[in-house]
């Protein structure tokens, strides 16, 4: 299990340019995922969570974003930089693909839910015609889409948002990816279709051994589901570790205001939550300094002046931040004296 | 837990409403029954918590309640007074009083209007003010929910999400309302902002003495900022109880699957927990079944549940349950 790396990426870098100057929404995040593994990135919007799932794919346009050089994504072996047209259309689908945020724009509303699985399974798996049909009520059927020899010929308007969740994500697994990437699948649902759509991706996963990066803002639907967890902030990933080290023994102070600042149902109620100062700082300028600096309460000289190298706790946990450092003062987490 | 019942027991109803109905036509003969009879009492200085999944019906209730929609049938009184008969300077009054922050910072701003502007077009209806007292008002109001006085002149787009939601927010407390509808204030913010504004409407609540609706569909962040809290389903009202109550012991099976489901930040938590899962989806509201509208979803569905329509009853002090396992008993 350990060496079987299925993706790797290195020194990942994405700009965007805009009128008003570049924007460095991903710099420099670096990691890897093993087969039929669950990582999940955690963050605030705006830090870099999607962009960095997209560019896996290469679903951002150039010229307006751009793969910084020094860029490295490897996946099973492959350069993905550096597929042409072609081949980067046997890439997406077949070996990587991707579920949506939001189910009610991301499906064609013009095309029938079934055709829209069928296209996949016959540029990817040629399939003709009845054999497409056939799978894709399969597909349909392992999702617990119920009659789906009926719902295949339905339009998207005609489903929930939770069916149509349902249906993105049939139509992602339609060609067994190695890698599934789903950027906030339950965010636009209710928690009852929450629980249920997660549950079908834990399933489907032990089913089907696929590796999952999980994007969300939502710790709560992270904890069970996530075997490491990645929290980003301003592009860079602040601390990673597997569900139990960040959420037990974390190390970064950002991390434990993004822990304290859900409210417990085990609280008593209105109770002042813990709430982070402050926004994010702007993209565009450059950052010499821990971006976190200006909003952290342990915030020291040193996090003004340079950005902090990634201190390894564990093999698996390692965190990005000057309190690590030897010379630093030993500061305990504010989210476990909460806690206690 | 007794000062909280304490506390419910000694004031007053603010707002009262009862059998309210909002229905809406939905094309040929058919009716979306998006209200169906509700009663709700909201007291004095609480703040009810109103929870439900998308299109039960939480939105158009607290609508209803402040006159943004003419009740299809139903009365609701408002500090005595029953809102559909008010005319004139009562009218005018009510809409003083009531007030209303909605879901989205984005779209609920004029990007035509300075934030100044839209937090005084209310004082310019309902005070006469001259111009020096508005913008000395303005600026108080925008110190009270924490941006700086100079924000009056910018507008909307130059502001981020939580920031906006802070002026929605300064806005409704412009004309000095005693109660005030939240209608999903937060779910469009990140966690963060989440906990920033919560805490800024909490502390605004003591300071000004108000009375919230607070409609969500987060049911953690509804525990956190509830006295009491109600649970919507498919337009009716299932369970109403104090928080404490409804958290702990939920009695109406709808409930019971809606807290299990709140995902939690806690791995060992989340690993022990028995989950209630709830097959299938919400019913169409439109021409939705007869008797207990839950009952397609419901694990423990008699006979008696196709039949009758429960009613809302109160089955323990101050819990009140809406369904027929719990009249049995």
């Amino acid at each position: 299990m350990e060496n079987d790396k299925i993706l790797e990426v290195k020194d990942l870098s994405v700009s965007f340019n805009t009128y008003a100057g570049e924007v460095k929404a991903v710099r420099g995040v670096s990691f890897e995922l093993n087969r039929g593994e669950t990582l999940a990135f955690v963050g605030e919007s705006g830090c870099g969570k999607t962009v960095t799932a997209k560019s896996i794919l290469r679903l951002l346009k150039p010229p307006f974003a751009v793969i910084k050089e020094g860029s490295q994504i490897t996946c099973d072996g492959k350069d993905v930089l550096a597929l042409n047209k072609k081949e980067l259309c046997e890439f997406r689908g077949d070996e990587v693909s991707m579920i949506f945020q939001d189910p009610m724009t991301s499906l064609n509303p013009t095309m029938t839910v079934g055709k829209q699985i069928m296209e996949s399974l016959r540029i990817h798996r040629h399939l003709n015609k009845k054999e497409a049909r056939e799978e894709a009520i399969k597909m349909l059927k392992m999702v617990n889409i119920p009659s789906p020899e009926k719902r295949i010929d339905n339009y998207p308007h005609e489903m929930s948002g939770g069916m149509r969740q349902r249906v993105m994500i049939a139509m992602a697994l339609a060609c067994s990816p190695k890698i599934l990437i789903a950027d906030e699948p339950t965010t636009a649902l209710d928690v009852t279709i929450q629980a249920q759509i997660m549950d079908l991706m834990r399933e489907l996963k032990e089913k089907m051994n696929t590796a999952i990066i999980l994007v969300t803002h939502d710790l709560g639907v992270v904890a069970n589901f996530a075997d490491r967890i990645q929290v980003m902030y301003a592009g860079q990933v602040m601390e990673r570790g597997t569900a139990r080290e960040i959420f037990y023994e974390a190390k970064h102070p950002y991390t434990w205001a993004l822990l304290s600042s859900a409210p417990k149902l085990a609280k008593e109620a209105k109770q002042e939550l813990y709430a982070l100062k402050g926004t994010p700082p702007d993209l565009i300028l450059p950052l010499n300094c821990c971006p976190f600096a200006s909003r952290c309460e342990y915030c020291m000289p040193i996090c003004k002046e340079k950005n902090p190298l990634e201190t390894t706790i564990t093999d698996t946990h390692r965190v990005s931040c000057w309190l690590q450092h030897p010379k630093a003062p030993k500061v305990k987490s504010f989210y476990d004296r909460e806690a206690k | 837990m007794d000062q909280v019942i304490e506390k419910l027991q000694n004031a007053d109803n603010i707002l009262e409403v009862t059998d309210l109905c909002k229905f809406f036509k939905a094309g040929r003969k058919q009716v979306l029954k998006a209200v169906d009879h509700v009663n709700i009492s909201i007291k004095r200085g609480e703040t009810l918590g109103l929870v439900g999944e998308s299109g039960c019906g939480k939105t158009t209730c607290g609508r209803t309640m402040i006159k943004l929609y003419e009740p299809t049938s139903g009365k609701v009184v408002f500090d005595g007074k029953d809102i559909s008969t008010l005319k004139g300077n009562d009218l005018l009054d009510f809409k003083k009083n009531v007030q209303i922050i909605f879901q989205d910072p984005y779209a609920s701003l004029d990007p035509r209007m300075t934030i100044g502007e839209i937090i005084s077009e209310g004082m310019d209806v309902h005070f006469h003010m001259s111009e020096k007292e508005k913008a000395d008002k303005v600026a108080d109001l925008l110190g009270k929910v924490g941006l700086s006085a100079e924000y009056a002149n910018r507008f909307a787009h130059e502001l981020s999400g939580g920031q906006r939601q802070r002026v929605g927010i300064a806005r409704a407390l412009a004309v000095e309302p005693k109660f005030i509808v939240c209608d999903e204030p937060i779910s469009a913010l990140d966690v963060s902002i989440q906990a920033q504004v919560v805490n800024l409407l909490i502390k605004l609540q003591r300071e000004f003495g108000l009375t919230y609706l607070f409609i969500s569909h987060d049911l953690s962040m509804v525990k956190h900022i509830s006295d009491r809290v109600g649970v919507m389903y498919l337009g009716s009202l299932v369970e109403l109880a104090s928080n404490y109550d409804l958290y702990d012991k939920p009695l109406h099976p709808y409930t019971q699957a809606l807290i299990s489901a709140i995902p939690m930040a806690d791995p060992d938590v989340e690993a022990s927990r028995e989950r209630i899962k709830l097959e299938g989806e919400v019913p169409s509201p439109i021409n939705p079944p007869p008797g207990c509208k839950f009952r397609s979803r419901c694990k423990y569905a008699m006979d008696i549940c196709a039949k009758e329509k429960p009613e809302l009853k109160e089955v323990e002090p101050n819990h009140f349950v809406a369904c027929h396992l719990c009249n049995k008993k």
